[in-house]
């Protein structure tokens, strides 16, 4: 019909992390694709979302060299600016948008920093951990990159059921701790299964000559667990909330230094 | 004659007391601090309408072994460090109990 341009098409995919379902809108079905390949076993085709985000790709080359992740809060809406991508959401009308050249990457720093901020808000967060399922309970295995997290992951026995082997998803049901899977993964290359189970320890990471576990209490633990938590917005409201969140799951979770000889046999003390 | 200082617990912290100790974080650059037994007292007394001299004199002096001199001392610097890190204010006036956050 002349002086009519259909508008474009833009197709969607759901991802549902932690049981939260976001919408993701893009007009280049091949990046759709894309997604729905790198957050298998995340994706679904529900018509209702919590969130939308609408992408917006912009040419590959036009991103900039600044590695330096701002997230600040202004005029009701979180913006999330690094050189790879620049987004921004306003959770009161849930509609987000992002700008970013076609890799994933962009899009996963953009998932977990939108998760962190909705966390906080129910008392969770997410922390740089591996984790697994073991007889029905799951255990955390936080460290620092180089700590041994996918060590900790590929040494796995074949009865525990792997959420991550990078960053682990603690969220706060009813006063208890629950570790659920997510698709953020690190050397090992693939993601967690997604499942969840109760948290029933949080081990600290650290090599040595034998494997060994021992209790970590009070400042030292929330300490310790502070300093793997994932803090991505300087926003004073959303520190406090954070801070709380580690005070309050350590009260309730035992935290332990885990020493380990990295072979199969620390996975007999983890039971 | 000397002037007062009064001391405030800034309200862009996160503070949760455990045990004896009390854990402070800075909420605007996540700093984190461990306050003893006896920087806790100072702290949960630092309401800034009570000069520090009177908190040491009354809080410190009375319940811990120490002389007065020692213990402003210690006083001093404790909210020197913590004012330095943007947890406490410091003051030669009361401060508002606007800028005041609850113990």
């Amino acid at each position: 019909m002349p002086g009519v341009t259909p508008a474009p098409q833009r197709s969607d995919v759901v991802v549902e992390i932690g049981g939260l379902p976001i919408r993701l809108r893009s007009g280049d079905s091949a990046f759709i694709r894309l997604i729905q390949e790198r957050y298998a076993g995340y994706t679904s085709s529900l018509k209702d979302a919590s969130f939308d985000f609408d992408i917006e790709l912009a040419p590959p080359g036009t991103e900039s060299g600044d590695e330096d992740l701002r997230v600040t809060w202004n005029s009701g809406r979180w913006l999330m600016e690094r050189g790879d991508f620049r987004a921004e959401w306003n959770p009161s009308t849930a509609r987000g948008r992002i700008e970013q050249t076609i890799n994933p990457y962009s899009l996963d720093s953009v998932l977990r920093i939108v998760h962190t901020l909705l966390l906080a808000r129910k008392g969770g967060f997410l922390v740089h951990a591996a984790s697994a399922i073991r007889n029905g309970r799951a255990f955390l295995f936080a460290g620092v990159s180089g700590a041994g997290k996918t060590t900790m992951a590929r040494l796995a026995p074949p009865d525990a059921a792997l959420l991550t082997d990078e960053i682990s998803y603690v969220a706060r049901q009813d006063g208890r701790y629950f570790a659920l899977g997510t698709p953020f993964f690190g050397e090992l290359a693939r993601a967690g299964e997604n499942l969840r189970a109760p948290i029933e320890c949080v081990y600290l990471l650290a090599k040595g000559p034998e494997n060994k576990i021992e209790p970590i209490a009070g400042a030292d633990a929330v300490r310790g667990l502070l300093g793997n938590i994932l803090f991505f917005a300087r926003d004073p409201r959303f520190v406090k909330l954070v801070f709380n969140a580690a005070f309050d799951f350590v009260t309730r979770v035992p935290v332990r230094r885990l020493t380990f000889v990295p072979d199969s046999r620390v996975w007999e003390l983890i039971v | 004659m000397s002037t007062k200082r009064y001391v405030a617990r800034s309200t862009a912290i996160a503070a949760r007391a455990l045990g004896e100790e009390t854990m402070v974080m800075s909420a605007t650059n996540s700093t984190l601090f461990t306050l003893n037994e006896v920087a806790t007292v100072i702290w949960e007394a630092a309401d800034g309408a009570t000069p520090l001299e009177e908190i040491v004199a009354n809080k410190i002096c009375i319940e811990y072994d120490v002389t007065p001199e020692v213990a402003m001392k210690d006083a001093e610097a404790l909210v020197a460090e913590l004012a330095e890190h943007g947890l406490l204010l410091l003051s030669d006036q009361p401060i508002p109990q606007s800028k005041v956050v609850a113990a």
